[in-house]
């Protein structure tokens, strides 16, 4: 409903269905799995730090 | 104040009042700590704000009077016009220079009326976030607003982790599933928006939905909460009888959708407006309908305002720098936290600072 565009900097986390994992991926593409949005969060701002 | 208490976020918009709230009674309100009179001019109807405070002993001029387009104070009869310019005073012809008061920028969307708070050469009306629906005719809305007793942070708390549908408003509109679907989170940093949605594919029909509905059985429902930090947060809500999906060209004529919009308005430091909407695409004109989830959507909206009431009350008594223990449930709520975080911290730049 709304025109919200996308800036292309976009961090996702996906809670892994079955599972208390979470699955997050950078908008550089890095890739981390968790379980504790706190960590995921800490990880992801890191970026580049550890986004290899 | 306790150390739980959200920064304000200025030059940024906000939600000053449903535009149906504004005419010709003057309307004060307190926005990020600054209190505004609101009303609409006599011919062409623009909505006006200004401070609300007369510059000459400081009365509210939301308690005064209106003499055409002009305010003129309670108290002394101190005359402003439009632009917050003294063009009159008692008993002289001198009106001294710096009589005036502050007039905000605003505007008239969506059936809202947005007001700019900071600095009124930064405003740009295109970086309002759109509710296109408020203003539909192809939708039946209802709407409320209710003042809470808490930081606007644990409103947009609530709002960002609806698991607490289950607990909070079981009965109404949580179920089990709520809370034990898993959700996905996605933050557009640049332009401050959270997105978190989870997709139920079979679940039990709550009674806010199965009597505005009519769906007796269980159902796929989904939510998609998009978050416009600060102030706009919609809930895109698609509820449908268990498998019944979308077409394949995207439309979607066998599910039922209600729209759920709040505007978050921080008012004074550890106070909230907490205005609120449904918006429906079925049953538009069915009065029944409207009235039932006017009524529900008010106790429903009541059980949070409660909620959080007791909630700042309590973080009022804790001491400085007790903990929080967060969970999977919490990932959009924790990014929507950081988003307010760096909108503040703009905010309270130097003008030639902000981006």
């Amino acid at each position: 409903m709304t025109g919200g565009d996308t800036s292309g900097k976009v961090y996702r986390i996906h809670w892994l269905p079955g599972t208390d994992r979470l699955h997050g991926t950078c908008h550089c593409g890095a890739e981390h799995t968790a379980q504790d949005p706190v960590e995921m969060w800490d990880w992801m701002l890191s970026h580049p730090e550890g986004h290899q | 104040m306790t150390s739980t208490s959200t920064p304000f976020a200025r030059n940024q918009w906000y939600v000053a009042a449903y535009a149906h709230e504004i005419g010709r009674e003057l309307l004060g309100r307190t926005i990020l700590g600054e209190p505004v009179v609101l009303y609409r001019t006599e011919d062409d109807h623009t909505p006006v704000a200004l401070a609300d405070r007369c510059v000459h002993r400081r009365f509210p001029l939301s308690e005064s009077r209106l003499d055409g387009d002009r305010i003129v104070c309670g108290y002394h009869g101190f005359t402003y016009d439009t632009t917050g310019t003294c063009v009159s005073v008692p008993g002289q012809k001198r009106v001294p220079r710096t009589a005036r008061v502050a007039s905000y920028p605003l505007v008239e969307q969506d059936a809202l009326i947005w007001i700019w708070i900071g600095d009124p050469a930064l405003a740009d009306p295109q970086t309002i976030p759109r509710a296109r629906h408020l203003a539909d005719p192809a939708w039946t809305t209802v709407t409320g607003m209710e003042p809470i007793d808490g930081d606007y942070g644990l409103l947009v708390d609530n709002l960002m982790d609806l698991s607490h549908e289950t607990y909070l408003h079981g009965g109404c509109i949580g179920t089990p599933e709520v809370a034990e679907t898993p959700i996905t989170t996605e933050v557009d940093e640049d332009a401050g928006i959270v997105r978190v949605s989870r997709h139920m594919d079979d679940a039990a029909c709550p009674p806010f939905y199965a009597r505005s509905t009519g769906i007796d059985g269980r159902i796929t429902r989904w939510q998609d909460i998009e978050y416009f930090a600060p102030c706009l947060y919609l809930l895109h809500s698609r509820i449908a009888p268990v498998g019944v999906l979308p077409e394949a060209d995207g439309t979607d004529p066998n599910a039922f959708h209600t729209e759920i919009t709040y505007a978050i308005t921080p008012s004074s430091e550890g106070k909230v407006y907490d205005f609120w909407a449904v918006s429906r695409d079925f049953a538009t004109d069915d009065a029944e309908v409207t009235a039932f989830l006017r009524d529900f959507n008010h106790e429903v909206v009541m059980q949070d305002v409660n909620a959080l009431n007791l909630l700042q009350r309590t973080l009022d008594t804790e001491p400085d720098g007790y903990q929080e223990l967060s969970i999977n449930i919490d990932t959009g709520a924790l990014a929507a936290r950081r988003i307010l975080a760096r909108l503040a911290e703009e905010g309270a730049k130097p003008v030639e600072a902000v981006r």
